[in-house]
C-alpha cells in the first residue's frame, strides 16, 4: 500500500480524536479520545517502520532498519497505561468530590 | 484488489465508523465498547504490516487491560444517558469546525507526500526475536526507567484514590 493512504487514515482517527475532546463535557470520554489520538500516531509509527524496508534490503538482505520506530510505538503504549492509571485516579477523586465528571466542575479544584 | 488491499479498506473503514461511535454516542458504556472496536480494528493494521509483537502487546495492554480499567471506572460512578453532561450546541459546532480544520489543514500538508510503498505481510523486524535483541541491547536503560515510571504511578494512584485525607 502507499504510504499515503496510511498517513491520511492516521490524520482522520487523530482528528476524530481533537473533535471529541473539543465537544464533549464528560471528562471519561475526553480521556478515551486523547488514548484514540495515541492509537493514531502509533498506527502511523509502524506504517513508516515499514516504508523504507525494500531499499533497504535490496542493500543488505536481512536488514533490521525500521526497529527504532516500532521499539517507539511500544514505549507510547508504556507511557500511555501509567497515564491512564493516574488520571483514571484523578478522575475517581473528582467524582467522589464534586458528584460528577463534567469537566465544568473542575474550576473548583482548589476546594 | 487482493486480499491485503481489501482487508486494509475493511479494517480502515470499521476504525474511522467505530471512532466516530466513541464521540457521537451518548452512553459512556457504548463508547468504551466502540474504542475496543477502534483498537481491535488497529490491530488488525498491525497484523498486515507483520508486526506481529505490536499486535499482541496492542491487544493485551490496550484492549485488555487499559479499556476494561475505563470500564470498571465506568460502573463504579454509575453513568448513564440521564447524567451525561451535554455542552451548548454552538459549542459543539465549534469544536466539530476546528477539528474539520486542524484536518483541512494536514491534508493539504501532506497531500503531495510520496507515493512510497509500505512492505506489507513480510520482513522480520516486527516479530519479537528483532524487538528483544534491541531492546535489551540498546533501549536497556529506557526500558529500565520505564519500570520506575510504572512503580511511581502505581503510587501515585493509590495516593490519589485513597479515602480521607
Amino acid at each position: 500500500m502507499p504510504i499515503n493512504y496510511y498517513i491520511f487514515l492516521a490524520l482522520a482517527l487523530f482528528c476524530i480524536g481533537v473533535a471529541g475532546v473539543l465537544t464533549r463535557r464528560n471528562a471519561i470520554i475526553i480521556f478515551m479520545c486523547i488514548e484514540l489520538m495515541l492509537n493514531a500516531v502509533n498506527l502511523l509509527l509502524v506504517a513508516f517502520s515499514k516504508m523504507h524496508y525494500a531499499a533497504a534490503v535490496a542493500n543488505a538482505p536481512g536488514t533490521i532498519v525500521g526497529t527504532d520506530a516500532q521499539l517507539f510505538v511500544f514505549f507510547i503504549m508504556v507511557v500511555a497505561a501509567a497515564e491512564v492509571s493516574v488520571g483514571l485516579a484523578i478522575i475517581v477523586m473528582m467524582y467522589r468530590n464534586t458528584h460528577s465528571i463534567d469537566i465544568n466542575f473542575l474550576n473548583r479544584l482548589k476546594h | 484488489m487482493n486480499v491485503t488491499e481489501i482487508l486494509f479498506w475493511i479494517l480502515s473503514a470499521l476504525a474511522i465508523a467505530s471512532a466516530l461511535m466513541v464521540v457521537l454516542s451518548k452512553n459512556p458504556v457504548h463508547s468504551v465498547l466502540w474504542l475496543i472496536m477502534v483498537f481491535f480494528a488497529i490491530s488488525g493494521h498491525y497484523i498486515l504490516l507483520n508486526a506481529q509483537f505490536l499486535f499482541i502487546v496492542n491487544l493485551i495492554v490496550y484492549a485488555g487491560a487499559i479499556m476494561v480499567l475505563f470500564l470498571f471506572v465506568i460502573m463504579l460512578m454509575n453513568l448513564n444517558t440521564d447524567t451525561e453532561p451535554q455542552k451548548n450546541k454552538w459549542l459543539k459546532v465549534a469544536g466539530v469546525v476546528a477539528g474539520g480544520c486542524l484536518m483541512l489543514v494536514f491534508v493539504a500538508a501532506l497531500k503531495s507526500s510520496g507515493t512510497q510503498q509500505v512492505q506489507m505481510g513480510e520482513g522480520n523486524i516486527g516479530l519479537i526475536e528483532n524487538l528483544g535483541k534491541a531492546l535489551f541491547n540498546e533501549y536497556v536503560l529506557p526500558f529500565e526507567i520505564s519500570s520506575v515510571l510504572f512503580l511511581s504511578a502505581m503510587v501515585g494512584a493509590v495516593v490519589i484514590g485513597k479515602k480521607g485525607d
